[in-house]
C-alpha cells in the first residue's frame, strides 16, 4: 500500500514538473492528441469485429438486439459447433488455403523474376511493360471478370482449383512486380558484379545475392497475394459452382437462405477465417514494417 | 600468375566511344595503375578485363588466351570494388569463402585459405561479424581478403580507397604495397589520385578521353611526361605552363611569352633551327621555380608580384603574377614577404619540359 502511494506522489510530482515547462507541456498535449486520434481510429476499427464476435455467441440467429454487452447473457459456442459439424466450413477453408497458398508461391515467384528483368536488363518494350502493368492496376477488378470467365471457360478450368489458381495469381502479379522491382533498384549493382566475377552464373547471383537481400519486399508481395486470394469473392463467384469446391467466402454466403440467414454461423465463420490472415500478419509483421519504410532511404 | 593483354580495345556506349584503340602490355608479377581523370574510360577498361562489360572492339588476352566471351567466372581474375560490395547477408568468414565454397573446395582448405588470409589482413577476430558491424577500412579489408583466398590469375583493384577518409587511405595504401610485396601476383590498379599511382605503381598507364597518353614507371612519367595532358596530371602541386612562341636568336632558341623572356638551352631542345618560330607551352614544375635568393644567381630572371602565400609546414606555396601569367612555387617555409610585395623569378632549366602548342607534344629532352 505504501509503495502504491509512493508511486502516485511521484507521478503526480513528474507531472506537475511536466506542465511547469512549456515545452515539456507542449509535447505532453502534442503526444495527447496524436493518442486521441490513435486510439478513436483503433476503436473505429475494432468496433465491427467485435459485434461479430459477440454475434457468433449469440444463442439463436439473433442479428439485431438491444443488448450492447459484448459477450452477451447465455453466451454460447452452438454457432460455432453447428458450422464445423453441419456444414462443409472445413472443406471451404481447406480450399481457400490451397488456392490461396498455391496462388502467392506462384505469384511471388512470377513476380521476383519478372521485377528482376525488369530491374536489372535492358530490353525493348521494359518502359511500356512497367507503365502497362502499372494501368492494368487502375482496371476494377469487376470489369476482368467477363474476360477471366472467358478465359478460365476457354481452357476447361471452370470449377477446379488450377482455374482459380491462375486467375488469382496473374491479377496480384503487377502489384507485386513493381513492389520489387522498386526493392531491386536499391540493391547496388557491384554485389551481383562481385558473385559474377567469384564464380556464379546471372542466374545464381540472383539465387544467391538479390533474394536473400530481398525477403523484406518479398514478404510484402507474398502478404499482399495472401490476404487478396483469401478475401476474394467476385472470381470465386464466377468460376467455382459445386459447393464441393468452395472457398470459404462463397461457402459463408450460402449460409444466406432465401427466407433466413444463419447469422450466427455466419458470424462464427468469419470470425474462423480472420485467423489464418491473423497468423500471417503476426508471423511477417517485422518483415512488413522494415520491408515498408525500405527503398525510401537509400544506404 | 599472369600477363595481360589489350590490343585495340574499343568499347562504345551507342555513339559515344568510351575507349578508342587501347593497346596495354602488362608482364607477370607487375602492378599496373591506371590513372586519369573522371570519365577517361579507366574502369570501363578494368570492367572489361573482369567481363563485366562487353567489348566492342580489340582482344583481352589473358596469359596468352583471349577472354572477349569468356564468363566472368572462367576468367580466374579476382576484383576489389570501390563500394566493397561485400554480401551483406554473409559473415565476414562466409564472404570470404563464397567463391570457394562455388567452386566445391575441401572444407579444409577454405579454411586454411580464409585463415591465412584473415591473419595477412588482421581480421582473424571479425571472422563471425556482419559486413555492418565493421568500419570502412575493415570492410576494405574484407574486400581485399575476399580476392585473396581466391588466388586468382589477376587482382583488380577499382579505386579501392576512395571511400576511405584521408589518413586511413594513407594506411591501406601501405598495407596493399606490403600485400604485393608479399603475394607478388599480377596487379591491375585503376585509380583517380595519382600519389596512389605515383607511390603504388610498377608501371604507370595513364588515360584521358579514352585514349592511353603514356605508359612507364612513375618516376619516367613525372620526370619525361609525353605530352601536355600528362605533365598537367601527373605531380602536385600542378605544373605551370607558360604560352608563347619560340624564335632563334644567333645559335640559341629564345621563348616569348608576354613579360617571360627565356633562353631555351641547346641541351633541351636539340636543332633549335627546327623550332623556330613554333608555339610552345613550357612547363616548369613549383618546385623548380626559383624565387627570392635562390633566383640571384639565374641569368633569365623575371620580375612578378607575389599575390597569395600558403603555408604548409615545412614548404610554402607562392601564388606569384608575372604580367598576364600566374606560377605557381613552392619553397622553404616562412618566405619573408608579404602579399604584393615584388619578387624575382626564374627557373631551373634541368626539370623545364617543352611542349609543341599544337600537338601538345613534348619537344624537349
Amino acid at each position: 500500500m505504501h509503495r502504491i502511494k509512493k508511486f502516485f506522489s511521484a507521478l503526480r510530482e513528474d507531472a506537475a514538473a511536466v506542465m511547469r515547462d512549456p515545452i515539456q507541456r507542449r509535447k505532453f498535449f502534442k503526444y495527447l492528441l496524436i493518442h486521441l486520434v490513435v486510439v478513436t481510429a483503433a476503436l473505429v476499427c475494432i468496433y465491427p469485429l467485435l459485434r461479430i464476435f459477440s454475434v457468433s455467441l449469440r444463442p439463436g440467429d439473433k442479428l439485431f438486439s438491444t443488448d450492447l454487452s459484448l459477450i452477451p447473457d447465455n453466451a454460447t459456442f452452438v454457432a460455432y459447433a453447428s458450422l464445423l459439424k453441419d456444414t462443409m466450413f472445413l472443406r471451404w477453408l481447406w480450399n481457400s488455403l490451397l488456392i490461396t497458398l498455391a496462388t502467392s508461391f506462384i505469384g511471388v515467384s512470377l513476380a521476383s523474376t519478372a521485377a528482376y528483368a525488369f530491374s536489372r536488363f535492358r530490353f525493348p518494350g521494359k518502359k511500356a511493360g512497367l507503365i502497362l502493368l502499372l494501368s492494368s492496376q487502375m482496371i476494377p477488378a469487376g470489369m476482368l471478370i467477363l474476360p477471366l470467365f472467358l478465359m478460365i471457360m476457354k481452357l476447361k478450368l471452370m470449377n477446379t482449383y488450377l482455374g482459380m489458381i491462375i486467375a488469382y495469381s496473374v491479377s496480384s502479379l503487377p502489384f507485386s512486380i513493381w513492389i520489387l522491382k522498386g526493392y531491386y533498384d536499391t540493391i547496388p549493382r557491384s554485389l551481383e558484379e562481385a558473385a559474377l566475377v567469384d564464380g556464379t552464373s546471372q542466374v545464381g547471383a540472383f539465387w544467391r545475392i538479390i533474394l536473400p537481400l530481398s525477403t523484406p519486399a518479398l514478404s510484402i508481395a507474398f502478404l499482399f497475394n495472401f490476404t487478396t486470394a483469401w478475401n476474394e469473392y467476385l472470381v470465386a463467384r464466377v468460376v467455382l459452382f459445386s459447393s464441393k469446391q468452395y472457398t470459404w467466402t462463397l461457402g459463408l454466403f450460402e449460409l444466406q437462405g432465401q427466407y433466413i440467414t444463419q447469422w450466427g454461423m455466419f458470424a462464427a465463420g468469419s470470425m474462423l477465417v480472420t485467423i489464418p490472415v491473423l497468423a500471417v500478419f503476426l508471423y511477417s509483421s517485422k518483415w512488413l514494417i522494415s520491408g515498408l519504410t525500405l527503398g525510401s532511404v537509400k544506404g | 600468375m599472369a600477363t595481360v593483354q589489350f590490343s585495340g580495345i574499343v568499347k562504345k556506349f551507342g555513339d559515344n566511344v568510351v575507349l578508342n584503340g587501347v593497346d596495354v602490355d602488362i608482364k607477370d608479377h607487375e602492378f599496373v595503375v591506371i590513372v586519369g581523370p573522371s570519365g577517361c574510360g579507366k574502369t570501363t577498361l578494368l570492367r572489361m578485363l573482369a567481363g563485366l562489360e562487353e567489348i566492342s572492339g580489340g582482344e583481352i588476352q589473358i596469359d596468352g588466351l583471349r577472354v572477349n566471351e569468356l564468363h566472368p567466372s572462367k576468367r580466374q581474375i579476382a576484383m576489389v570494388f570501390q563500394d566493397y560490395a561485400l554480401y551483406p547477408h554473409m559473415t565476414v568468414e562466409e564472404n570470404m569463402s563464397f567463391a570457394l565454397r562455388l567452386r566445391k573446395t575441401p572444407k579444409a582448405e577454405i579454411d586454411a585459405r580464409v585463415d591465412e588470409a584473415a591473419s595477412i589482413l588482421q581480421l582473424k577476430s571479425f571472422l563471425k561479424r556482419m559486413p555492418k558491424q565493421l568500419s570502412g577500412g575493415q570492410r576494405q579489408r574484407v574486400a581485399i581478403g575476399r580476392a585473396i583466398v581466391r588466388k586468382p590469375k589477376v587482382f583488380l583493384f577499382d579505386e579501392p580507397l576512395s571511400n576511405l577518409d584521408a589518413k586511413l587511405r594513407e594506411e591501406m595504401r601501405v598495407e596493399i604495397a606490403k600485400l604485393y610485396q608479399r603475394l607478388n601476383a599480377t596487379i591491375l590498379y585503376v585509380t583517380h589520385d595519382q600519389v596512389e599511382a605515383m607511390t603504388l605503381a610498377g608501371r604507370i598507364v595513364i588515360m584521358n578521353k579514352g585514349i592511353v597518353q603514356q605508359v612507364g614507371s612513375p618516376i619516367e612519367v613525372y620526370r619525361k611526361p609525353a605530352n601536355l595532358f600528362v605533365a598537367g596530371f601527373i605531380g602536385s602541386p600542378t605544373m605551370n605552363f607558360m604560352h608563347g612562341k619560340l624564335r632563334l636568336e644567333g645559335e640559341h632558341l629564345r621563348f616569348t611569352s608576354g613579360d617571360i623572356k627565356l633562353t631555351i638551352p641547346p641541351y633541351l631542345v636539340h636543332d633549335p633551327k627546327k623550332h623556330d618560330g613554333r608555339e610552345v607551352s613550357v612547363g616548369v614544375r613549383p618546385d623548380d621555380v626559383l624565387v627570392g635568393r635562390t633566383a640571384e644567381g639565374c641569368s633569365d630572371k623575371v620580375d612578378g608580384v607575389l599575390e597569395v602565400c600558403e603555408l604548409l609546414g615545412h614548404r610554402e606555396n607562392l601564388y606569384i603574377k608575372v604580367g598576364e601569367t600566374r606560377l605557381q612555387a613552392t619553397v622553404e617555409a616562412f618566405f619573408d614577404r608579404s602579399p604584393g610585395s615584388a619578387v624575382t623569378v626564374c627557373f631551373n632549366y634541368k626539370n623545364m619540359h617543352v611542349f609543341d602548342k599544337a600537338s601538345e607534344k613534348r619537344i624537349s629532352e
